[in-house]
């Protein structure tokens, strides 16, 4: 089901999918495809709800927003407004900074964190390269860093209809206005990360090299009390390249 | 008309290395740089500057970076030092790529303090510059004409406002004292220039009033001066040639082959600085939302066509200097040859009153870079003076 609420502002596209327990779903850069099957999988044990971020969608991007600060008070609102109560938060990627800056702001209205190979934080040195640059490199290099088989993340663009496009392009120019310097992440929030005290699991794509397995101890190390799990045969984007296995990791730590 | 000689001071020693790498900008390492031939090259391209004045043509400079193509890496810095070796050329810094630029403050600065040692001799361009400039700045491309049109402002205000310190805090840039010394010769600003390729940059600057230039596509220049003047008749003025400017490779030799022969030296510039690696000539945020769907719809490996008078498909990496004519690109051969060709375009364009000469590219060396110059300067610019003579204008100049 898709719905628009109007949250702050800001006018949300909203795609919701079963039933139960609420499970608030942040989305990759990349995009939310609510057509692809991790929604579903996720939806079979919970209530899934899951927006697309301003700018992606048919979410709007008013003039004023435009930092992953936005974004963090913009969904504790949309918590708020939902009455959440012990939602389990879910962000993949791009999604899970977002939801970590949440978490660091208000865990009022979750029980669990879940942050599936999320950008956000800078681990080692200025000389060092935490977060492959994604838009220094041409798109197959990209794709070789981010799937473990790239062929499962093709998208053929000229089949697309217009309107989507112009949805994917106007995304692309949203995750530029968040993300772009600092690049994917705030140099301050791993400073706040001990502030989160819900149950926290990270999830990992064994043949993530966009943030490798480095960089994810970085996350564990300052969250109190986190544990990392690793998906095998899956990158950057877990959710989708092993969806059956994601739903399941999400819906058993949900239950601890 | 005013002709306006340019040269980007391109390093083409390693256009070869880069053109193999497949990437002449951004990514191809400093390595490939000889400083020791970079010191002939810059203090060449800078006497080319000062020899432009000497034959009565006006100068423009321009800047790019982090590429092999341009050397000019610093506007103002390469326009303090033309200022001082020139007595007369008018000085077009197109421009400064202010969406680009951390400091608004520091560019009013320095251009009011070229204008004041040129005598009032500068002519300010205020651009948004090229994708691929995106990165070695790593600006975000996401609402950089926000940032673009925020900058503007101030620096105007900066470069006009007389009465001490003013308060700035924007969306982008904050300051509690603006107060610019030393302020500029002419006034309230130097003239305005901006760039671009479309309808809309066309539209923009007639709104304010500003010079608009355009490069290398007689088919972009046509739509877009006709935007600027309908917008500026909207608007209730006549924008007369003198708001609009066009650039081209241009060749003058004896003979008409001497004249191609030196246009194609200089097109080689043309041909190489498309060559960027991909992700870095369309960063998100750049082009339009309906831009970017085209291209999407194109799939990874469709070019934007270029098309000729005729409507062929040209590939300008590629393209031979005939092809070049054909897209109004270069204009060459004899003196009466490119004479007709500009009157040509002139007529088809609507009027245009500032050409912009691209008369250095690389390849072409010093003593063929002179002649090609002194004779356009002498058997071409003074037919251009006639084509559409300058509206009289209120520039203040330095007393004597």
């Amino acid at each position: 089901m898709r719905s628009k609420v109007s949250i702050s502002g800001v006018d949300l596209e909203i795609v919701e999918k079963g039933a139960g327990r609420p499970l608030l779903f942040l989305h990759a850069g990349d995009g939310l495809w609510p057509e692809r099957p991790w929604l579903d999988k996720l939806s079979e044990t919970h209530r899934v709800i899951a927006p697309y971020h301003p700018g992606y969608g048919a979410s709007t991007l008013p003039d004023w927003f435009g930092s992953v600060d936005d974004l963090a008070y913009l969904y504790l609102d949309l918590a708020e407004h939902l009455q959440l109560k012990d939602a389990v938060l879910v962000g993949a990627c791009f999604g899970g900074w977002v939801a970590a800056e949440m978490m660091v702001r208000s865990g009022a209205r979750f029980s669990h964190l879940v942050l599936a190979d999320p950008v956000g934080i800078k681990v080692r040195g200025r000389d060092d390269r935490d977060i492959a640059d994604m838009h220094g490199m041409v798109q197959a290099e990209v794709m070789k860093l981010a799937w473990a088989d790239p062929a499962k993340g093709e998208v053929d663009y000229t089949k697309l209809p217009e309107t989507e496009l112009a949805q994917i392009v106007r995304g692309r120019e949203a995750l530029a206005l968040y993300g772009w310097k600092p690049y994917m992440h705030s140099p301050r929030l791993k400073r706040w990360l001990h502030r989160i005290d819900r149950p926290t699991m990270l999830l990992w794509g064994d043949q993530d090299r966009i943030v490798d397995l480095t960089y994810a101890e970085g996350w564990r190390a300052e969250i109190p009390g986190a544990k990392l799990e690793v998906i095998a045969g899956a990158g950057h984007y877990p959710h989708w390249e092993q969806p059956n296995e994601f739903a399941k990791r999400v819906a058993a730590f949900a239950a601890t | 008309m005013r002709v306006w000689y340019f040269s980007e001071m391109a390093y083409h020693p390693a256009w070869e290395e880069g053109l193999k790498r497949g990437s002449l900008r951004v990514v191809l390492p400093n390595g490939q740089f000889d400083p020791q031939v970079g010191h002939q090259l810059l203090n060449r391209y800078l006497d080319e500057f000062a020899y432009a004045d000497e034959v009565g043509l006006d100068i423009m400079v321009n800047e790019h970076h982090s590429t092999v193509t341009c050397l000019t890496a610093s506007v103002p810095m390469a326009l303090a030092i033309i200022a001082r070796e020139t007595k007369t050329a008018r000085l077009l810094s197109l421009g400064n790529p202010i969406a680009n630029r951390p400091d608004p403050v520091r560019v009013a600065e320095e251009m009011a303090w070229i204008d004041v040692l040129s005598g009032g001799r500068l002519e300010m361009g205020l651009v948004k510059g090229a994708p691929y400039e995106i990165a070695p700045a790593n600006s975000n491309p996401a609402r950089l004409m926000r940032r673009y049109w925020e900058a503007h402002d101030l620096i105007l205000k900066a470069l006009s406002n007389t009465d001490g310190p003013f308060n700035w805090e924007g969306e982008y840039f904050h300051y509690r004292n603006v107060n610019i010394w030393p302020r500029p010769l002419q006034q309230p600003t130097p003239p305005v220039w901006m760039t671009g390729l479309s309808v809309d940059t066309g539209k923009l600057a007639a709104e304010r009033g500003h010079v608009v230039a355009t490069l290398l596509y007689g088919s972009v220049a046509k739509p877009m001066f006709e935007a600027y003047r309908k917008r500026a008749s909207e608007l209730g003025w006549t924008a007369g040639p003198d708001r609009l400017a066009y650039a081209a490779v241009i060749g003058v030799g004896h003979t008409r082959a001497e004249g191609l022969r030196r246009a194609d030296q200089i097109a080689g510039y043309v041909r190489t600085a498309p060559v960027v690696l991909e992700p870095f000539t369309n960063p998100p945020g750049y082009n339009s939302v309906g831009a970017n769907v085209a291209m999407l719809k194109a799939g990874p490996n469709a070019k934007p066509p270029t098309k000729d008078r005729e409507g062929n498909t040209v590939d300008f990496t590629k393209a031979s200097i005939e092809q070049l004519m054909a897209c109004d690109a270069a204009f060459a051969g004899t003196p009466d040859d490119v004479y007709a060709q500009i009157k040509d375009f002139n007529e088809r364009v609507g009027g245009f009153g500032h050409l912009l000469f691209f008369g250095q590219g690389g390849f072409l060396d010093h003593a063929d870079t002179k002649e090609n110059l002194r004779l356009f300067a002498k058997e071409v610019l003074p037919r251009l003076r006639d084509l559409n003579p300058e509206a009289k204008r209120a520039t203040t100049a330095a007393a004597e």
